[in-house]
């Protein structure tokens, strides 16, 4: 069972239009092979949910400058002043979700949540239209699971069978983002064989991995 | 000494020993160099990171390994890496003992506003919001006005809020308030810093610590 395909290979697989979750804290575990390999791709009108858009000209922010990203979800796109130009230019749509609810959601998406009551955002323009709640004489807002047709993540080490290590502050949203899409693409530096990462080490066990690149790979 | 390193220094006297600490951008990143050297904190960074360390020398840079500034940082010793979800459940939860904030305005019930800017798009909040929602107590540190000398302290914010949750304590280049249920109390003067000035450049009322009160000249 082979879940190694090159990049090319692995954005074949996706249409435009297509939901894409894609993991990183700016360009840090961001899977830069898959996104160029994207950026070379026909695709189009893709709706990206990522902490933040890359930077000018680098990672997501490539797609944002061929104009390819139809909407965006995260946390924090002022980084990036190409983005900032393009919602101004009404040429993309963005969704500002707060860093710990987007991350959550992700992570509620995964497990089969229906969503969640956070405190986060209460009383401030971001939760304008969210459902509020009082529990406990707490008020708190409802938000919804986040999930995607695709997510593209990045890890530092697989092995055959697609179970994932990661590496420093690079782990950030990939293990959320490798629960919470239909089929789920792990870029990756190193491949060992089965049994070569120790089970107490591996981060995102192998069942939530359908392919795996190499970083640099084609 | 540079101003903001003075308030950095004050806030760094604030941090007791054990503490988890996030530090947000700006003043606050500069607390890190004034930690006491009689106590032991860890810092928090909230991309997934506890127990971050020095800035490396330019040959020992990791690419993978950034603080929520995106600014290259080392590990110390007892350090581990978490998934942002995780990082987030600890600030939420409370888990975090202080956080130390910059801010654009704070008004007179210590609320703070430090993500958007009125008639601009909000496109970004990172995590703000929720390090004010769940750090057991927030410091803000800040310039008193700004470069065009306006309070930064005031009655009511002209830039939306962060949270509904007031801060604990405001320390500025000027003076240093805690945020009480009935606002917002002076109960410190920088060092050559009057009375006087200090009531010329808060727009918002404040009450005043008797120790200010008996220690100055000022008729109040």
């Amino acid at each position: 069972m082979g879940k190694l395909i090159t990049c090319e290979e692995a954005v074949k697989k996706i249409d435009s239009g297509s939901r894409i979750m894609v993991g990183g804290f700016g360009l840090v575990g961001c899977p830069l092979s898959l996104v160029d390999a994207l950026a070379d791709s026909e695709v189009k009108d893709l709706e990206i949910i990522s902490n933040n858009l890359g930077e000018p000209g680098r990672g997501l922010g490539v797609l944002v400058r061929q104009k390819r990203v139809k909407k965006a979800i995260g946390s924090y796109f002022t980084s990036n002043p190409e983005v900032v130009k393009a919602f101004q230019d009404k040429e993309l749509e963005v969704e500002v979700v707060p860093q710990g609810t987007m991350s959550e959601a992700i992570r509620a998406g995964g497990a089969g949540l229906g969503g969640f009551y956070t405190p986060v955002s209460v009383g401030t323009k971001i939760a304008e239209n969210k459902e509020e709640r009082i529990l406990n004489g707490k008020k708190y807002v409802f938000q919804e699971p986040i999930k995607a047709d695709f997510a593209l993540i990045k890890a530092k080490k697989a092995d055959t069978l697609g179970n994932l290590i990661y590496n420093k502050s690079a782990r950030n949203f990939n293990p959320m983002m490798a629960t919470a899409a239909d089929t789920v693409i792990a870029e990756v530096d190193e491949i060992v064989e089965s049994g070569q990462i120790s089970p107490e080490e591996i981060v995102t066990p192998h069942l939530y991995v359908d392919f795996i690149v190499l970083s640099g790979g084609n | 000494m540079n101003v903001k390193h003075y308030i950095a220094e004050r806030a760094a006297k604030e941090l007791k020993d054990g503490d988890i600490v996030n530090l947000g951008i700006g003043i606050p990143t500069l607390v890190a160099d004034h930690i006491p050297e009689n106590i032991q904190v860890f810092l928090h960074s909230e991309n997934g990171i506890l127990g971050v360390g020095p800035t490396p020398e330019q040959e020992h840079v990791d690419k993978d390994l950034v603080n929520a500034g995106k600014l290259p940082v080392t590990v110390v010793e007892g350090s581990s890496f978490f998934d942002s979800a995780s990082s987030f459940a600890m600030i939420r939860g409370g888990h975090v003992t202080v956080s130390i904030l910059g801010v654009l305005q704070i008004d007179e019930k210590g609320r703070i506003a430090n993500w958007a800017v009125p008639g601009k798009s909000v496109l970004g909040v990172g995590g703000a919001m929720d390090l004010l929602e769940g750090s057991k107590k927030v410091i803000v540190t800040t310039m008193h006005t700004t470069d065009k000398g306006e309070s930064k302290i005031v009655k009511e914010s002209t830039y939306p809020i962060t949270s509904e949750r007031a801060v604990d304590l405001i320390i500025t280049d000027l003076a240093v308030f805690s945020v009480k249920q009935d606002g917002l109390h002076l109960i410190e003067l920088a060092p050559g810093i009057s009375l006087k000035e200090v009531q010329e450049k808060t727009e918002a009322p404040f009450q005043i610590a008797d120790s200010i009160i008996n220690g100055t000249e000022v008729t109040v």
